[in-house]
Parts: C-alpha cells; sequence; structure tokens
C-alpha cells in the first residue's frame, strides 16, 4: 500500500502536483461564491437605503 | 438559430438558464475527474523513462490547455463585445481573466514540481515555452489590472478587450514555442501527426482529466459570468424583482 503512495520515490512531486490542483480549484469555486454573494450584499443595502429615502 | 442566440444574450435569460446548466456541468466533470485521477494515478503504468513523475501530466495538461483556452475565451469574447456591442460578451471576457490566471498558475506550479526531478530544475529562464506561459499570466495581471483602474464599466470593457485581443498574438507563440525553438519542454504528446504517443491504459485518463476539467472550468466560468451579469443589471428592475424575491423567502 504504501508502494503504490511513494510512487516509486517520485511521491512528494506527485502529491504537491494533486493537491496543489485540488487547492486552486476549491480557491476557485469559494472565490467566485464569494464574490456572488458581496454583489448581492450590494444590491441590497442599496434597495434598502432607495427604500428608506421614500 | 439566431432567435436563440439572441435570447440566450439577455442577462435575465442567461441568469436562469446558466444556474441550471452549473451543476449538470460540476457534477459530469467531477464524475470525470474522479475516473482520470484514480485511474492516472493507480492503474496507468509508470513511463518508461519518466518513471511515476509523469502521472503530474494528469494536471498539468489540463491545467495549460484551459490556461491557454481561458484567453482565447477572453479575448474572442472581448472582440465580439467590442464589434457588435454585446454587453454579455465583455461579461465573458471579464469572467474568464481570474480563472485563465488561476490555471496559467496552476500550469506553471506544476511544470516547475515536474521539472525539478526531471529536469534538475525548477525554472529555466530563456526557455521559450515557460516564458511565454509566464507572459500570459503577467498578460492576464494586466488584464485584471486594466479593469480594476477603470470605475466606468463600458470604458474599462473596451480598453481591456484591447489588451486581451493585442495579448493574444501570444497564444500561437505558447503552442509553438516547442516547434519553433530549442525548448526544455517536450513537444506535443498529444497533438502530433501520427496520433497520440501513448497506450491507451495512460490515455484514456489523460483525456476524461482534460475533458472534466474543461467541464468543471465550464462551470467556474458561468458561475462568474452570472456575477459580472449581476453586477451590471445592477440598476435595473429584474435584478431588482429578483433580489426583493429572494428576500422576501429569507425573512
Amino acid at each position: 500500500m504504501s508502494e503504490l503512495f511513494a510512487m516509486g520515490n517520485y511521491g512528494v512531486f506527485v502529491w504537491s502536483s494533486f493537491g496543489l490542483t485540488l487547492i486552486v480549484l476549491l480557491v476557485c469555486i469559494a472565490q467566485g461564491n464569494w464574490h456572488h454573494a458581496a454583489v448581492l450584499r450590494d444590491i441590497k443595502t442599496r434597495i434598502r437605503a432607495m427604500e428608506l429615502d421614500k | 438559430m439566431w432567435k436563440f442566440l439572441h435570447k440566450l444574450a439577455s442577462p435575465p435569460h442567461f441568469y436562469d438558464l446558466s444556474a441550471k446548466m452549473i451543476p449538470w456541468f460540476a457534477i459530469i466533470g467531477g464524475i470525470f475527474i474522479m475516473y482520470g485521477t484514480i485511474a492516472g494515478l493507480f492503474f496507468a503504468p509508470p513511463d518508461y523513462q519518466q518513471g511515476d513523475a509523469f502521472r503530474i501530466i494528469y494536471v498539468h495538461v489540463p491545467a495549460a490547455y484551459l490556461s491557454m483556452m481561458a484567453y482565447m475565451i477572453m479575448a474572442i469574447s472581448a472582440g465580439i463585445g467590442l464589434i457588435w456591442r454585446i454587453k454579455l460578451s465583455h461579461a465573458v471576457a471579464a469572467a474568464a481573466a481570474p480563472l485563465g490566471a488561476w490555471f496559467t498558475f496552476l500550469a506553471l506550479a506544476t511544470g516547475m514540481i515536474w521539472g525539478r526531478p526531471m529536469w534538475g530544475t525548477w525554472w529555466e529562464w530563456g526557455d521559450p515555452r515557460m516564458m511565454s506561459e509566464l507572459i500570459m499570466l503577467f498578460l492576464y495581471f494586466g488584464y485584471m489590472a486594466l479593469r480594476a483602474a477603470i470605475d466606468d464599466t463600458v470604458k474599462a470593457d473596451k480598453a481591456s478587450a484591447v489588451l486581451a485581443i493585442v495579448g493574444a498574438v501570444n497564444i500561437p507563440i505558447i503552442h509553438f514555442s516547442v516547434e519553433w525553438w530549442n525548448s526544455l519542454h517536450q513537444g506535443s504528446t498529444l497533438l502530433r501527426d501520427g496520433g497520440p504517443a501513448m497506450p491507451a491504459e495512460m490515455l484514456y485518463p489523460l483525456l476524461a482529466m482534460i475533458f472534466g476539467f474543461t467541464l468543471i472550468f465550464g462551470a467556474l466560468l458561468l458561475g462568474r459570468v452570472r456575477t459580472e451579469v449581476l453586477f451590471r443589471e445592477r440598476r435595473s428592475r429584474w435584478v431588482r424583482n429578483l433580489v426583493c424575491a429572494q428576500e422576501g423567502r429569507n425573512e
């Protein structure tokens, strides 16, 4: 089993590549969701402000 | 066809349709990536020269291909936006840039991680493939910085579109760099005369990874275009109604 993960002594390189890829994908997802939520929040704030003005 | 495209380009319709498409892209892409990762890491035979280090291509190749694909999408959408003044296409261009930058970073980083054991160096200044890919990263940064510096969205769209289109010159340079110049980087394994130079057990996981990453990229891009559309249409009636309807549901 450990041989399977050792990747013929290239384990560090192989696993760090795959790990980094996973991290970048997760960051892309999180960044997108965060940005979307921020835009929605701004719009809501503006609408509330407009309603108070009335 | 034109009617369909016209409807697609209408922001509220796009906003609805894309929300329905994203989960499908993500799920199907995820399945292909799962298969590709497991088959690529554990079932593909080690390379006769590179041993198990070759498995890095299963993430490096999709990242590198999408880093260029994102640039093409950005430049072509920006061009369409400039010529036909379609608002949605400027939104697509703006949304593609940060994703392209992330995938370029990933392609460079996984390439360096592979280069260390295989070439004995993390980085080779003066290598055409590496330098042109690095230049693309700076093109993405420049594009995003330019957009961020201009408050007026219409002006930002136009100025950044010009930058994106001019920078597209770099794309064929990246692609052909391994043929035109002496590069440390190996030649193309898939797109070569005589078909892919790989046995099926190596090739299928790679194709699955490329396809899966493309779908995930599509889902990420659609998500970001939705955000762009929402921001650009923030003063419109449909966004107001949408947000108010959401508020009603939450409270």
